[in-house]
């Protein structure tokens, strides 16, 4: 058994002509927690789509758990994902069901447990998020921190190898952000996972990930540890960590001379 | 000008295409569904389930119009058979009206603006909201399990409304015939039922239910699953089920009895 549960090897994608990502190489450790970050458009939730196979890969190679995702069929894909979770941005909860079938709906699709053993398993990874007492709820009683805590719960149901976060930060508010973080960290290191967080919180996420990967316009272009990244002075590196208005990225979209835009006539 | 026609002509060519491309979708997609519906029968309870949010839920609406047409059709059909003073054959009219055409059509189409836009509405919001997409990540099939039901759900519910619909509308042309007008109650009945005949009338209504069932199911559907995921793109799928199952089952029908009433 590989010691990389995620080997990605020269990756390109293209949406019809358009090159999104171009030359990735990345690779994620088992146990590890590895962040993909990036501004708005940059292609790490396409990076994220392509690990869990909603998209096939251009050219290169993208290895995960030792099978070739390029190659796989939908029987092959399903089989993987099995073992796979996603952590969508805002839950992505069953608005039909309560809290404990969302959680459950993933083992009754897939096993066939008694309904005791259902609920136990299901009042566990409630637990683990802190919201068994929640169980009876639907997901529209629910904050958008809770929600998304259930969706981890549900996400982790089947005790997958691997899970994909989809910026499980934004839009939270200060306490659910950092229980948010805790629970990715403590999860993967309790259930012996790895998490791919895709995220442009840089503060709450070099707080619990192991190692960062940072793309730009496709190309990744800078990676390291959190302390690395802290130190790094790649100027893209630099604002993105700063949060800086002006860099590498631009505070204003490319236009015209200004002077000209507003037809003034020099005096 | 002959770039304005080329223009227009080319307008027209990829509406055409576009056109034609959407119902090769729209095959495949239903194709897809039939393939993937064993699990939909293996697992009953998920297709009791939309036989409940199609069907039963939709039994208000169909058994008030029900009862409204058929009282509608007793009034004007004693109008017109009084004229010619035969109104004891008024319990023939209003059955063979009803179970002929208004019973399948007029219940299809109400079943069409209720259940049917709530199918794609929800399936579009489902989509939007990414449920569709962690159902996928979660090695769930949608067709399998969201869609599947529904149809089956949808399509068994229909035969079923449009029946209880004439049923009703008999019974509104009873209450408004024999009750409101008095006409004779024994030759209303047996009027009717020497004249109704089960496979020429009762069954061809039937297949036109199950023809149309299909037809507003797939489309509602399919029109929910392509949705854009927005909320300007749900709103116009659903408008467009409505719309497109409307007409679908008017030129259903007139195709169905073309064939079925040939001659009779």
């Amino acid at each position: 058994m590989s010691d990389n549960l995620i080997e990605i090897r020269d990756l390109s994608f293209a949406y019809q002509e358009r090159l999104v990502l171009k030359g990735i190489n990345l690779s994620a450790r088992r146990g590890q927690v590895i962040a993909i970050m990036g501004n708005s458009g940059c292609g790490k939730t396409t990076l994220l789509r392509l690990i869990g196979g909603a998209l096939r890969p251009t050219r290169g190679l993208l290895r995960v758990d030792g099978v070739d995702m390029g190659s796989l069929d939908q029987t092959g894909l399903y089989r993987l994902r099995r073992r796979m979770g996603m952590l969508f941005q805002f839950g992505a909860l069953f608005t039909d069901i309560s809290v404990f079938e969302n959680v459950a709906f993933p083992l009754r699709e897939h096993t066939a447990l008694p309904e005791e053993m259902i609920r136990d398993l299901v009042l566990m990874k409630l637990n683990a998020v802190g919201l068994r007492g929640a169980q009876d709820l639907m997901p529209s009683e629910l904050s958008g921190g809770m929600a998304r805590r259930v969706a981890l719960a549900r996400s982790i149901a089947l005790d997958p190898a691997l899970i994909l976060y989809d910026e499980p930060f934004a839009g939270l508010d200060p306490i659910s952000l950092g229980v948010t973080g805790n629970l990715i960290r403590r999860l993967t290191d309790t259930l012996g996972m790895t998490s791919v967080v895709v995220t442009h919180d840089v503060q709450e996420s070099l707080k619990i990930v192991d190692y960062v990967y940072f793309v730009s316009e496709g190309v990744i272009v800078a990676e390291g540890t959190p302390a690395q990244i802290k130190a790094s002075d790649l100027p893209y590196v630099h604002q993105f960590v700063h949060g800086e208005e002006d860099g590498p990225v631009p505070f204003h979209y490319p236009a015209p001379g200004y002077a000209d835009d507003l037809a003034l006539q020099p005096c | 000008m002959l770039s304005g026609l080329a223009n227009g002509l080319r307008g027209i060519g990829r509406r055409v295409v576009d056109g034609v491309w959407r119902m090769g979708v729209a095959t495949r997609f239903f194709l897809l569904t039939l393939f993937h519906s064993g699990q939909s029968f293996r697992r009953f309870q998920l297709i009791i389930r939309e036989i409940f949010t199609a069907g039963v839920l939709s039994l208000i609406i169909i058994l008030v119009s029900g009862l409204f047409v058929g009282m509608v059709l007793g009034l004007q059909g004693y109008e017109t058979l009084q004229t010619y003073g035969s109104e004891e054959a008024l319990g023939i009219l209003v059955a063979l009206s009803l179970v002929r055409e208004l019973g399948p059509v007029v219940a299809a189409l109400l079943f069409a603006s209720r259940a049917g836009s709530a199918i794609t509405a929800e399936i579009g919001l489902m989509k939007a909201t990414e449920q569709i997409a962690a159902m996928e990540m979660m090695a769930v099939d949608p067709i399998a399990r969201v869609v599947a039901p529904r149809f089956w759900g949808a399509v068994i519910s229909m035969p079923f409304l449009a029946a209880l619909f004439s049923a009703m509308g008999i019974l509104g042309g009873y209450l408004v015939g024999v009750i409101l007008i008095g006409v004779d109650e024994g030759s209303f009945w047996s009027q009717m039922q020497a004249a109704v005949d089960f496979k020429e009338d009762i069954l061809n209504g039937v297949i036109k239910s199950v023809v149309f069932g299909i037809a507003v199911t797939v489309i509602a559907l399919f029109e929910g699953y392509d949705a854009p995921p927005t909320a300007e793109g749900v709103s116009r799928a659903t408008t467009r089920t409505v719309v497109t199952s409307s007409l679908a089952i008017l030129g259903l029908d007139f195709i169905l009895t073309a064939f079925m009433f040939r001659g009779v």
